[in-house]
């Protein structure tokens, strides 16, 4: 406006040097004026639709919950107040450190089958798979499972496992064990078995959609400069995967981190993760403390995809 | 680098499924010769060229590289190297490395291949750009980094895929000279596909032409333009006239044919059939708009069209069954006695700049 000033002047004076007898110096220049202004709201009412959804559903939940994990509490409510108190008692136990030790030991093994297995299913899918219709079939057939609940799927694995389940009476019944297996349900294995199957999808997509854009003649050329199968696999695809591998470690890592139903169900309430201590704490009506719980976790997940981000460009990806 | 292989292709065939791509093609390519195919997107030049590096796999036939044979060797056992049609080069490895790709795939230290493709930069000229990655660079630039790597693995031949399609015209033309500066420097077998006849023309010691999975003429550039073997080649390369027709005399060292319209051309040539099908290529350049001096030396026609090129002027002409039979007038002899659209002009030739053009056996 500042810069508009002197310039709205000189033109003014310069049109009433010729046209004094007219009264209409001043009014163009306002209504230049207003139609700049108009445009320049414009692009802001644009983006007032998705700022109030965002706004509403998003900060304004992770506020009050930042804001309420100061308050105090006792059984019957809750006091608007600032206090540290939940945080010196979620950080100050050692019951919390363990769980988001064994939170993180899940999401490490987690992270690191379903790289695995996402790894190559989707490698086998984009470069093994000679037709595109046959590639989109068998993506679509990895996808199947994922149309029934996440606890319909987790609890189907529970008759399976079990001490009287398919594997155990299968292998009593060749004789290879003489009794059950009794780490098969209810452990961390059955967890982490739960977990993987649950998440493994989330590797393949984005690591086959990456697969997918890389150029065939690279593959061609290393192959021309000598390169056996591994060395292809390693000197480059797996260094062009590395958007695709970074975007699906942020959803399994986010996902696991905030699970606390497979761990719940599958460990027979023996195991403890960080959502499911809040999960507890909030059934107790300790909404205070189980906020502040979830303000750390909410840091503690965003300092790992931040990590990621930062050993990864999936810019280009986007 | 200076060991040079010779090729030989000997009844290759490439089969897809149910369609053949490339018919029992044979072939020899002298060591240290710049070959090029030629020929229209499809017509198996592709194929005959990924077969010689190892990229697909050879239906029937074999193909010998120096003394071995190599048609079931792996690509970097062959002494070949290839140059791909987008370059190819690795968006994640810096120039260093994408040159020194092959040396790491056989295990040579860091130090040692980061020192030989440094050397291999500097000879492509591209040292000062050897730690940025190929998409901070121009076209020019990928292609003489894609030679780099290509050469590294010091290939008794290499192998170049429409290396110089994706350039504009004027570096196409400078990397042209470029190319066939350092063949010549190499002294390898370079084998270049393309679909421009002007950069065959410019780079090659031998052109293969090839259709319809078939070579329709393999000889030096002057020969493909001087005396074309097929009607194909003399079309494709746009320097004839093609005319078709019955032969309906030959002895004397000239054959007589009729067209379907009814005129009558004389061509030299061995003596032939009457009645077999014919055809006859006429130098564009060579055909004046005057009175024929003999009967079948020429035809009058009515012009369809008149292009100024500059230097020379292109005019189109219907006549003697054929809808576009080109003459090529200097600007000087055009401009002497202009034609416009739509006039009746007679057109004439010498003996000598009319030739007689085989089939090739299906």
């Amino acid at each position: 406006m500042q810069f508009d000033e002197p310039e709205t002047e000189h033109v003014t004076a310069a049109i009433t040097d010729e046209e004094t007898e007219i009264d209409m110096p001043a009014k163009p220049a306002i209504g230049v004026r207003i139609g700049k202004v108009a445009a320049y709201l414009a692009s802001y009412l644009q983006a007032v639709p998705l700022a109030l959804i965002l706004g509403f559903f998003f900060l304004l939940p992770i506020l009050m919950i930042a804001v309420v994990s100061f308050w105090d509490y006792d059984f019957a409510g809750l006091y608007p107040d600032f206090l540290t108190m939940n945080y010196t008692d979620t950080l100050g136990s050692w019951v919390t450190w363990k769980t988001y030790l064994n939170t993180l030991k899940y999401t490490a093994m987690v992270w690191g089958l379903t790289l695995l297995i996402g790894f190559w299913v989707a490698y086998f899918l984009a470069f093994h798979i000679r037709t595109t219709t046959m590639q989109m079939v068998l993506f679509l057939v990895c996808t199947v499972p994922f149309l029934t609940s996440n606890i319909i799927r987790m609890i189907s694995w529970i008759p399976v496992l079990g001490r009287n389940g398919l594997v155990n009476t299968t292998l009593i019944e060749m004789g290879i064990i003489p009794a059950p297996i009794e780490w098969l349900l209810y452990s961390d294995f059955a967890v982490v078995l739960a977990m993987v199957h649950l998440n493994t999808l989330f590797m393949v997509t984005p690591i086959f959609n990456t697969l997918m854009r890389i150029d065939k003649s690279l593959i061609e050329a290393a192959r021309d400069a000598g390169a056996n199968g591994w060395q292809i696999v390693w000197n480059v695809i797996l260094p062009l995967a590395k958007p695709g591998i970074a975007i699906g470690s942020i959803f399994v890592v986010t996902l696991v981190m905030a699970d606390f139903s497979t761990v719940q169900v599958m460990s027979g309430g023996q195991s403890a993760s960080v959502a499911l201590m809040m999960k507890n704490q909030m059934s107790l009506l300790q909404y205070p403390a189980a906020a502040a719980n979830a303000v750390v976790l909410l840091i503690v997940v965003l300092l790992m995809v931040a990590a990621i981000l930062r050993v990864v460009d999936i810019r280009k990806e986007l | 680098m200076s060991k040079a292989a010779e090729i030989d292709i000997v009844s290759v065939s490439k089969v897809y499924g149910s369609t053949t791509a490339v018919h029992s093609i044979s072939l020899k390519i002298p060591s240290g010769s710049y070959c090029c195919f030629l020929g229209p997107s499809g017509c198996g030049k592709t194929s005959t060229l990924r077969m010689i590096a190892g990229h697909e796999s050879i239906s029937a036939g074999d193909i010998r590289l120096g003394n071995t044979v190599v048609t079931d060797l792996p690509p970097a056992k062959r002494g070949t190297a290839m140059m791909f049609q987008s370059y190819a080069l690795f968006p994640h490895l810096d120039l260093v490395d994408n040159v020194a790709f092959s040396l790491k795939m056989k295990g040579v230290d860091k130090e040692e291949r980061r020192a030989k493709a440094l050397e291999m930069l500097k000879l492509m000229q591209m040292e000062p750009y050897a730690n940025r990655r190929p998409a901070q660079l121009s076209g020019g630039q990928q292609q003489r980094v894609a030679l780099a790597r290509a050469l590294i693995t010091d290939p008794e031949a290499l192998l170049l895929d429409e290396p110089l399609s994706a350039l504009d015209p004027f570096l196409k033309i400078r990397m042209r000279a470029e190319l066939k500066k350092l063949q010549k420097s190499l002294g390898i077998t370079f084998v270049h596909v393309t679909h421009s006849q002007e950069e065959a023309m410019a780079l090659a010691d031998v052109i293969v032409i090839m259709n319809d999975g078939r070579i329709e003429q393999a000889a030096s550039p002057r020969d493909v333009f001087e005396r074309p073997a097929t009607a194909f080649v003399a079309r494709f390369m746009g320097d004839h006239n093609v005319l078709t027709g019955r032969v309906v005399e030959s002895g004397d060292g000239t054959v007589t044919l009729e067209v379907a319209e009814g005129q009558k051309f004389t061509v030299a040539g061995p003596a032939q059939v009457p009645g077999s099908p014919i055809d006859i290529g006429v130098r564009t350049d060579r055909v004046r708009l005057a009175t024929p001096s003999e009967k079948t030396l020429g035809f009058h026609g009515v012009v369809s069209n008149v292009e100024y090129r500059g230097a020379s002027v292109k005019i189109t002409v219907l006549g003697a069954g054929s809808d576009d039979f080109t003459v090529i007038a200097t600007d000087a002899d055009y401009f002497k006695t202009p034609v416009a659209v739509g006039d009746a002009v007679p057109l004439s030739w010498g003996l000598e700049d009319a030739v007689l053009l085989g089939r090739v056996a299906a």
